[in-house]
């Protein structure tokens, strides 16, 4: 749970932030740590209080209680000098439909005094450039693809040159392709220094490319840290595909493991078991992974298959949280 | 309007959101939409009077009627007194009832918040907009009317509801007056839609209920029992600009309409402050 960061150094940092709708507690009491230069994953099902945790970092919403800071500033009271540093994307993006793309990201932009009008039409330019915008440009809006308007809503973060980035759900919707080319430019970001804090409901696309991340569920954060920090309290697992599955459990059994058999419709059966905390593997412990496949084969087993599988954050949520993704209150 | 004064550290840059609401607000069909139908109506009352062969007598149908067939400078007052119970106040509803909740229901509301457009310069800025609408409606009509009526009745010095005659280039002058004076009658609705617009994020809801504000304000209007009542409406003074066409000019009825919507503007004003200042933005 603990921020690998110095309290001074951190991009992000709330305490007990809370907010209240009626009778409902949409963000319970929490205390995030967002590290500069940080890929800062925010993770939870559906319906878990990201969404309503950015918009009161970004000033749109007032908390009920508790503090949140935003480049060492207090929001909402600093929003003046903090959100011209800050590109947003909140919610999915949202333009006029009957202006351009471009006219889109000049009206936003002449809506910021700090930015000036004089570099407005190059600034506007190169943010579409950088999203592959550039031959939609002088389109409408209501005309783009779903695939465009996220883009067009990322290029709108990139007007200025930013401190932070915080993109909510910037994949919603996208195609695997757009998937690829969003994580694509979160990298980029990151390498040119620029925090960037990423919700996502879809954990495996976040895992790819953060550095850190926190877990929300139902309105509280249940995990925070560096993202080995996070997988460290998992598990590894060997699995093995054969048609001879009892031989092959009897082998894992040898080893001291706890083998489980599952039985695919193909002819090969899967043979899984943990393994034991790569703690004690890594200090001499008693399985060697690498002396498990020699004697599968030693004792004959048809080896068709046979991964170690590496302890996900998936994992860690479920374990964390008890439901799987997509669950919504 | 009055962004430059919050624009303290870059005037120039406080300003450019003011020019890009005003090109956002005509550069949309609806907009363009309205004006059209606008001008349509001297277009509609001038072409009916021209084809129907009988004459007006005085007194029947809206005020000046009876004259358009002698002076085409007439169709722009005619039209405004016909427009201005329920026409203008349509128009007025729509682009003051969206102001807010029209970004919000676009969802553009939290990006211009967090570019950051400041949401006292927001409300500013939106109330600018609106207002310029009202002008640039009322103009709209006045000028069709002075074209329409120019070709399709004769155009000549203009006689007063005083008796007094005046030329045709200051009779010119008298229009756009009656246009302004209009125009600012209308503000104290623009502020009432504002802050319609400040509770809502659906736009329609706003726009329908701006509407009913200014109908229901012209039916207490008319009622005798609440003559106490009827100096405090914002629409008491809507059809006052006889002054303007008297000679000399009385402007008295310019100046008591203009500090009444003043006092609306500020109260809806601060009501609209109130609401969106401290307002979660959920949309």
């Amino acid at each position: 749970m603990t921020p690998d960061a110095a309290d001074g150094d951190l991009a992000i940092e709330s305490r007990a932030l809370t907010k209240v709708f009626g009778s409902q507690r949409a963000v319970d009491g929490i205390d995030l740590a967002v590290p500069r230069g940080s890929v800062f994953g925010f993770l939870g099902p559906n319906g878990t209080g990201k969404t309503t945790s950015i918009r009161m970092m970004l000033g749109l919403v007032r908390a009920t209680s508790g503090d949140v800071r935003v480049l060492g500033e207090p929001m909402p009271d600093r929003l003046r000098d903090v959100l011209p540093r800050v590109g947003a994307l909140v919610e999915g993006p949202a333009f006029y439909p009957f202006l351009s793309g471009e006219a889109n990201l000049r009206r936003f932009d002449s809506a910021d005094r700090h930015a000036s009008p004089a570099t407005r039409r190059a600034r506007v330019a190169s943010a579409l450039e950088r999203v592959g915008l550039s031959a939609a440009a002088s389109k409408k809006a209501g005309a783009y693809s779903l695939g465009m308007k996220q883009r067009l809503g990322i290029a709108n973060a990139l007007l200025q040159p930013r401190e932070l980035l915080v993109l909510d759900e910037p994949t919603n919707g996208l195609d695997p392709q757009g998937t690829r080319e969003v994580r694509h430019l979160v990298r980029s970001f990151a390498a040119e220094g620029t925090t960037v804090f990423v919700s996502s409901h879809l954990l495996a696309e976040v895992e790819q490319i953060c550095t850190h991340a926190a877990i929300m569920s139902a309105g509280a954060l249940v995990a925070q840290g560096s993202l080995a920090e996070l997988r460290g309290a998992g598990q590894s697992s060997v699995r093995v595909s054969t048609p001879d599955p009892g031989a092959a459990a009897a082998v894992l059994v040898r080893f001291g493991l706890t083998p489980a058999l599952s039985e695919p419709a193909s002819a090969s059966a899967e043979v899984s078991a943990l393994l034991p905390d790569r703690a004690a593997t890594d200090t001499g412990g008693r399985i060697d992974i690498d002396d498990i496949l020699p004697a599968l084969v030693r004792a004959g087993v048809r080896v068709r298959g046979f991964v170690v599988e590496e302890p996900s954050l998936e994992d860690r949520f479920v374990a964390l949280t008890g439901e799987g993704f997509d669950v919504v209150r | 309007m009055s962004s430059a004064e919050t624009a303290t550290r870059r005037p120039s840059a406080g300003l450019a959101l003011l020019g890009s609401e005003l090109s956002v607000l005509f550069r949309r069909r609806r907009t363009w939409a309205m004006l059209a139908a606008v001008a349509l109506i001297p277009i509609l009352l001038a072409v009916a009077l021209r084809l129907s062969s009988g004459t007006v007598e005085p007194g029947e149908g809206p005020p000046f009627l009876d004259r358009v067939t002698q002076n085409g400078l007439f169709v722009g007052f005619t039209a405004m007194v016909v427009a201005i119970p329920l026409f203008l106040p349509l128009t007025i509803g729509v682009v003051a009832g969206d102001t807010i909740a029209g970004e919000a229901s676009l969802g553009t509301l939290r990006y211009l918040l967090v570019s950051p457009a400041g949401r006292i310069r927001l409300l500013l800025v939106k109330y600018a907009g609106a207002a310029a609408f009202c002008f640039v409606a009322t103009l709209t009509l006045i000028v069709a009317g002075a074209v329409i009526g120019a070709s399709l009745f004769p155009i000549g010095p203009v006689t007063l509801l005083s008796g007094d005659v005046i030329s045709v280039p200051e009779s010119a002058g008298r229009s756009v007056l009656v246009a302004c004076y209009v125009s600012v009658s209308l503000l104290g609705l623009c502020a009432i839609g504002l802050f319609i617009s400040t509770l809502t994020s659906v736009p329609v809801g706003a726009m329908a209920a701006t509407v009913v504000v200014s109908v229901i304000s012209q039916i207490l209007g008319v009622l005798p029992q609440l003559s106490w009542l009827h100096p405090w409406l914002f629409t008491h003074y809507w059809l006052g600009f006889a002054g303007l066409l008297s000679q000399p000019l009385d402007a008295s009825t310019f100046a008591d309409n203009a500090l009444l919507q003043g006092g609306y503007i500020l109260v809806f004003g601060a009501l609209a402050y109130g609401r969106f200042a401290s307002k979660d933005i959920l949309s």
